[in-house]
């Protein structure tokens, strides 16, 4: 399988706090990551870099064989084929459902009105809500804006997907519904990154598990592995409380 | 002590009063169009921090914030023509440097009304917006911009009723506008309840249909409950109609 993007030796600080260091990885075409580890370990903060929110400060990387050197033409290209979902959805409140799909794909992509809600439309249909196209996202509850919002990512029809922590801001009911649209679009064959605490999720849908710590990647290991038998003493401690 | 209804009447119909109050309607809104303008860039670099640039915008709202009004006026009208001869020409009528004088003093005002809407507008917004690929520019545009003008509008009317009043003030390096037409005529009749009256009318027409716009753009830019309940609203005289019908 081809490569998508590879993090060389990766690290950020927050003045003189390490969040990432030596973070060094490599993500295939198609593959599923589930980044876990306690708060404050870096997880969120490593997607961010891959998609220039959070600029690193060492390192290389590369997401499809474009360098994220700050070079705005750069950042732009890889921004288009990277879609983001935020724990906070952060839909366009002032916009419809479905103008929220077609802003960025009209806007950077340069497609036509007719174009873009065509597939706006289609892609609000893969995640059960096209019924709700030209509602305003305050009319939703907030497993629907989830929804919504990884409608919205896809609209720009990206090759990877970061999720972060997208079920961590929602009612317990409402975590089940924005999972199975996960589950399906992993079915599809998307590249995805999740940075989540739903084990279940992890369990049946990663290709591997990356568990970091204090900035670092402590242990990567396929699911059945990570979970039943954990290397490192870090691992096995953050599992076990987990099941408290 | 009488009131001259007919002395009333012949103010406020008079061409003086009229011209006044279209002078001091022209003034507001050119100086506040032009505070606006002005003010939007400058909120956005002194939001941004650190530096030269912002530092010393934020210097200059300062005094124009701290220097009294009159005092600006003033200086325009009176000062500017002997540090630059360019200004000691005809062209410089009063109007002139009382929109320059007032557009920097609103500018000052609206900038610090600019900063604060556009700090209210949730900072996951802007990472939305780049995460979808868009410019800087597109997402001020088509994101930010219009979350923060829904905050600033209360505000900006309102300094917008006070810059009408502010007008006023401009009756000192003579310009005619609607407070100076109400003395002038005072000092021939004296009869001062009825002029006074008169320029009062006019000053509440302006207020009340700048009220009644602002209400008309803050539904424009409603997009979360509100509009939701003025839908349901809707609904609930169609069905009180229906009900009539039946009876």
């Amino acid at each position: 399988m081809s490569e998508i993007i590879r993090l060389t030796n990766v690290g950020k600080n927050y003045g003189a706090f390490q969040v990432l260091q030596g973070i060094n990885l490599s993500v295939s075409k198609g593959e599923k990551i589930v980044i876990c580890g306690p708060s404050g370990s870096g997880k969120s903060t490593l997607i961010r870099c891959i998609n220039h929110l959070s600029p690193h400060d060492v390192g290389t990387i590369h997401v499809n064989n474009v360098e994220l050197d700050g070079n705005t033409k750069n950042v732009g290209t890889i921004r288009c084929e990277v879609g983001m979902v935020f724990q906070g959805f952060n839909l366009f409140p002032h916009l419809s459902v479905l103008e929220n799909c077609v802003l960025a794909p009209m806007k950077v992509r340069g497609k036509s009105r007719a174009e873009a809600e065509e597939t706006a439309i289609r892609l609000l249909g893969r995640v059960h809500i096209a019924n709700q196209a030209h509602k305003m996202p305050s009319q939703l509850s907030g497993g629907q804006q989830q929804r919504v919002a990884i409608a919205r990512a896809l609209c720009m029809e990206p090759e990877v997907m970061l999720f972060d922590e997208p079920t961590s801001a929602l009612d317990p009911e409402m975590v089940g519904e924005v999972l199975d649209v996960m589950v399906e679009l992993a079915g599809g064959g998307m590249t995805m990154l999740c940075v989540t605490h739903e084990m279940g999720f992890a369990r049946k849908v990663a290709d591997r598990i990356i568990f970091m710590d204090a900035g670092q990647v402590v242990e990567v290991a396929p699911p059945d592995e990570f979970f039943d038998a954990p290397k490192s003493d870090r691992a096995r401690n953050f599992l076990s409380q987990l099941l408290h | 002590m009488t009131f001259d209804f007919s002395a009333f009447w012949g103010a406020l119909t008079s061409e003086a009063f009229f011209r006044g109050a279209c002078i001091t309607v022209i003034l507001s809104v050119l100086s506040h169009g032009v505070g606006i303008l002005i003010s939007i860039p400058v909120a956005v670099t002194i939001n941004r921090g650190g530096g030269f640039l912002p530092k010393t915008l934020k210097g200059l709202v300062g005094v124009l914030r701290g220097a009294p009004t009159l005092l600006q006026l003033l200086f325009v009208w009176n000062a500017l023509p002997q540090f630059f001869p360019i200004f000691r020409e005809p062209w410089f009528t009063p109007f002139l440097a009382a929109w320059i004088a007032l557009s920097l003093n609103e500018a000052a005002y609206q900038v610090e009304i600019n900063r604060a809407a556009l700090k209210a507008v949730d900072p996951g917004q802007e990472d939305a917006g780049k995460a979808l690929g868009l410019s800087r520019f597109q997402i001020f545009r088509y994101v930010t911009l219009p979350q923060a003008m829904r905050v600033a509008i209360p505000p900006t009317a309102n300094e917008f009723i006070t810059l009408l009043k502010i007008t006023s003030l401009a009756s000192v390096i003579s310009l005619q506008e609607l407070m100076s037409a109400a003395s002038r005529a005072v000092s021939t009749t004296f009869q001062f309840s009825e002029y006074y009256a008169a320029a009062l009318v006019y000053y509440l027409i302006m207020v009340y249909t700048l009220v009644f716009l602002q209400g008309k753009l803050e539904r424009k830019y409603s997009w979360d409950r509100s509009r939701v309940e003025a839908a349901g609203d809707a609904g609930a005289v169609q069905k009180a109609m229906a009900l009539m019908r039946r009876a």
